[in-house]
């Protein structure tokens, strides 16, 4: 079965190892992730810094893109366009002057947009659609003995109204570890978070969140984190080189995107390029508790 | 034909500015009927009822129209003026020109148009009403007292003390509420068992009071003055008559489940008393968890009883009881910790509600007074109190300030204060809101007295690291972010209404509010009475209350109900249902449709009415195929006259 699919930036280059192992894991359990045409940035973080319209013209011209490409919906890989492509849709679908007045902006499109794009996180579709308990039957390598905290961020579970579970307490992370059978670990900072984009600008801030978050999750005994998100990937991961000059008592942990586990679990194998890719190598990690 | 007088009335300018009331004078002076019109600026002043009463006297008036404000404000008034000279009260007709007028029209010409109608139709009413006099119905001199806390105690004991009887009835096995639990309370630190024992002593050695506890109302039927009440009791398997309180039971008998009195920080047994002060003072069994039901698995009880005062095979009883009025006096229960996510959906064990923590302070309570916290039993050396937990939240949890929360959690800090003298109490508040007399005070000696520390904010979250709970909070007037590593977290809940008092409220059919909170019949002005007649309120049933609000609404309210019981029988109103013998053909729709249960088929197999029952709601003429069933003073041909004039 097929899946119209939006990649985002940084699934194309920083972060090609999170398309291709999610492509990988989707094939294992029958979907095809299909990655729809002409699609452009999604806004990033300029469509929440204020209502103005101007800045959701990048979110829905993809929108409107994928309407003429007769798709009915989009999955999202990366949280921070899952969020911006959602809260756009919901800005201009809630508000008809503001769908009107954002097609007056698309004339070179040739088509105005309806509002009928759904957008979809590929956690949401794991879990509503396809069924954990579905995907359990068909793990070939289950991710037993590994301890993973499952690490939110902001964007998958705020706004309330974006959430893809319970705000203040989801679980659907957790759900997808025990499913491909590891250990999921609670941690308090699961829902903090990273720092975003001050890495950019105040990089100390940053470093500060990801000591925070990622000590927490050791003293609750994890032994790798598992995000949805590129950035706080990047952040979790890459900044841990910042963490160690600063903080004497951390010690590295590896971070992975969870389509990498679901590869993973799914018998897909891990791609030695992939390890390149990270700044901690959970390659050992992996190869210690036997899972490649 | 009737002598009719009209008056209309300028209410200053309310009605004045929008309805030309010189203009309606003129027109209305015409009209059939009206023998006399006179408009004035306030017809609700002396003047202007006297203007009334001197022209019924000398135009010799027969039927009086006042227009005015909406008759739930006057009726009453100008009813009364009227009686006064003489003319039944129901010749008396009010058409509403100001609410249902001129505040809600700003076009002069066409709200004096509409004005003009609705006087009309009000003169077409009040040509065919009948002087009705009110139907008189016995009055029951007996008062139900629902919930045995501090308000229900003091409700009865005034009415007792007025010389009446009581019946309290009260859900849990011992009266006390939550007042009982509390270790000392503000603004004064009196000791809260201290003040209460001898209320309750009072209250079960009344000769006037009959007391049921684990009792519940079951249902209720007739009306204000007349009420028939079942009320259900659970037994309790141990006579309090026969049991000597020696406490052999308890010693032998294998389960053990949380105290509901130390709010599950301690255990009890299944065979067990409420707690030392208990009234009635009696061991008592607790079904769901007794293993006694079934004597080949247990029994262990019944063997030690010397007294012999264990019977297993007591069954629920039921008993009726008369009843004139009732006092709801149900009280709160805390909204559970279980609903907050951040603080941990009540999973720590060192995250406390504020009645848990009264528990730690009370020389009675699970620790005997002394401050450890439940994880360890370790002394606290830092605690964190989170006030509004719940509260003053809209969009997740309960939008309404709970009102008691700020003080109890003021002297929670100072009561832990003054056992842990090196201990840090934060407190985390919104705003402090100290309204009641001493109160600010209290708060004031507390801050630059005792070390307490404020802190402006929420708190976002509560984790446990290590033995410490972390509280990671807002201080939003620094606007820095804050974290403690407290020992202790003290949740200052949301007061809901307690548990089951949906089920009372549709028994008894009252109203509540949207928080599920009794309604009064008027926020202001009859704030102790339910909309429905007969029933009062008392205490937390109506909204968050503290102690010495929840008195002065209890004895307010017996006040009330020893004002209806001086009267020798209560007065219904006239305006009710009445049967066409002959046009009735006994079909009995109406016994289906009437909410009071007033229409019953008599032996001629004619739907006849109950005077006394009937409420005047108009169901069953509605439902009456053959139009034998008449309001009276509200008939079908008054209805047509008046939509006959407003189509004209």
């Amino acid at each position: 079965m097929k899946l119209p699919y939006y990649p985002g930036c940084t699934l194309k280059a920083n972060a090609r190892h999170f398309e291709k192992s999610a492509i990988q894991a989707m094939e294992k359990l029958d979907f095809q992730l299909v990655e729809m045409k002409d699609w452009v940035c999604c806004g990033t973080v300029f469509s929440m810094t204020s209502d103005d319209l101007m800045l959701q013209l990048a979110s829905v011209r993809n929108l409107l893109r994928a309407e003429k490409q007769n798709l009915k919906e989009l999955i999202v890989l990366c949280s921070m366009c899952y969020n911006t492509l959602k809260r756009a849709n919901d800005f201009i679908v809630k508000d008809k002057g503001n769908l009107e007045k954002v097609n007056n902006f698309m004339y070179k499109e040739n088509l105005t947009y309806s509002g009928k794009i759904e957008i979809y996180h590929l956690l949401s579709i794991l879990k509503d659609r396809i069924g954990f308990s579905v995907i359990a039957e068909k793990v070939k390598k289950k991710l037993s003995a590994l301890k993973i905290g499952a690490y939110y961020g902001c964007l998958l579970v705020r706004p309330e109204e974006l959430a893809i579970d319970n705000f203040e307490d989801p679980s659907i992370f957790e759900d997808l570890i025990s499913t491909l059978g590891g250990e999921s670990l609670d941690f308090a900072y699961k829902l903090e978070c990273c720092g975003a984009y001050q890495t950019v600008t105040k990089k100390d801030v940053s470093v500060k969140r990801v000591y925070e978050i990622l000590n927490s999750a050791r003293e609750s005994g994890c032994e790798a984190i598992v995000t949805s998100c590129p950035l706080c990937a990047y952040n979790l991961d890459f900044l841990q080189k910042d963490v160690e000059e600063e903080y004497l008592d951390f010690n590295r942990i590896p971070v992975f995107y969870f389509t990498e586990l679901m590869a993973v679990a799914l018998g897909c194998g891990w791609d030695k390029n992939w390890s390149s890719l990270h700044f901690t190598d959970p390659e050992p990690l992996l190869r210690e508790k036997g899972l490649i | 034909m009737k002598k009719i007088g009209v008056f209309v009335c300028h209410c200053g300018v309310n009605i004045k500015d929008t309805v030309d009331v010189e203009k309606l004078t003129e027109q209305l002076a015409i009209y059939p009927g009206v023998t006399y019109i006179e408009n004035y600026m306030f017809m609700c002043s002396d003047p202007g009822q006297n203007m009334i009463k001197k022209a019924i006297k000398e135009k010799k008036l027969d039927g009086i129209v006042v227009a005015a404000c909406s008759p739930t404000l006057h009726e009453s008034t100008f009813q009364n003026a009227v009686e006064e000279i003489g003319l039944n009260k129901y010749q008396l007709e009010v058409a509403n020109i100001r609410e249902q007028c001129s505040w809600v029209h700003n076009n002069i010409q066409e709200a004096t148009r509409k004005a003009d109608l609705i006087i009309k139709t009000a003169i077409e009413k009040l040509k065919l009403n009948e002087s009705l006099k009110p139907v008189s119905a016995p009055l029951t001199k007996r008062v139900m007292v629902i919930g045995g806390g501090i308000a229900g105690i003091q409700a009865a004991l005034d009415i007792a003390d007025g010389g009446y009887e009581v019946v309290l009835v009260e859900k849990k096995p011992s009266i006390g509420g939550h007042m009982i639990q509390l270790s000392e309370t503000f603004p004064t630190l009196d000791c809260s068992q201290c003040i209460l024992t001898p209320k309750m002593v009072q209250l079960g050695k009344n000769k006037k009071v009959t007391l049921y506890v684990n009792s519940e109302v079951e249902s209720i039927d007739g009306f204000m003055g007349n009420f028939k009440i079942k009320i259900k009791r659970k037994p309790q398997y141990v006579d309090p008559d026969i049991c000597t309180m020696c406490g052999d039971c308890t010693d032998v008998c294998p389960v053990v489940v949380h105290s509901e009195y130390d709010e599950g920080l301690s255990w009890r047994r299944a065979i067990y008393v409420p707690f030392p002060q208990a009234i009635p003072a009696s061991f008592t069994i607790d079904t769901e968890n007794c293993l006694g039901f079934e004597p080949i698995a247990c029994g262990e009880c019944k063997k030690v009883c010397q007294a012999e005062a264990i019977n297993y095979d007591v069954k629920t009883e039921f008993f009726e009881e008369e009843i004139g009025a009732v006092i709801i006096a149900t009280g709160f229960d805390l909204y559970p910790v279980e609903n907050i996510a951040e603080y941990g959906y009540g999973k720590y064990p060192d995250v406390l509600n504020g009645l848990q923590f009264e528990r730690i302070l009370s020389a009675t309570g699970p620790t005997g007074g002394e401050m450890l916290r439940p994880s360890d039993g370790k002394v606290p050396k830092e605690i964190v109190f989170i006030q509004c937990s719940g509260s003053r939240d809209p969009e997740r949890h309960k939008s309404y300030c709970s009102r008691i929360c700020c003080m109890y959690t003021l002297k929670h800090a100072k009561l832990y204060k003054h056992k842990v003298h090196d201990g840090q109490p934060y407190i985390f508040y919104i705003d402090i809101r100290s309204g009641g007399k001493r109160y600010e005070e209290f708060i004031q000696q507390a801050v630059s007295e005792e070390g307490i520390v404020y802190i402006r904010g929420k708190v976002a979250k509560v984790y446990k690291k290590g033995d410490k709970m972390i509280v990671h909070g807002m201080d939003t007037l620094t606007g820095k972010k804050v974290e403690i590593e407290a020992d202790l977290v003290v949740l200052a809940q949301s007061i809901v209404p307690s548990e089951g008092v949906e089920k009372l409220i549709k028994t008894l059919k009252l109203s509540s509010d949207d928080s599920g909170f009794l309604m009064e019949a008027h926020p202001k002005l009859r704030p102790l009475e339910s909309l429905q007649s007969g029933f009062y309120l008392a205490g937390a049933a109506q909204g968050p209350k503290d102690i010495p609000d929840s008195v002065s609404q209890a004895s307010g309210a017996a006040a009330k109900i020893l004002a209806l019981m001086s009267k020798d029988e209560i007065q219904h109103e006239p305006i009710i249902a009445v049967v066409d013998e002959n046009m009735c053909s006994g079909c009995g729709i109406c016994i289906g449709t009437c909410p009071y249960g007033a229409r019953i088929l008599d032996e001629n197999k004619v739907a006849i009415v109950n005077d006394i029952l009937c409420e005047g709601c108009g169901a069953c003429i509605s439902a009456c195929p053959s139009g034998a069933a008449q309001q009276k003073n509200l008939t079908d041909d008054q209805i047509n006259n008046m939509i006959r004039v407003i189509l004209s």
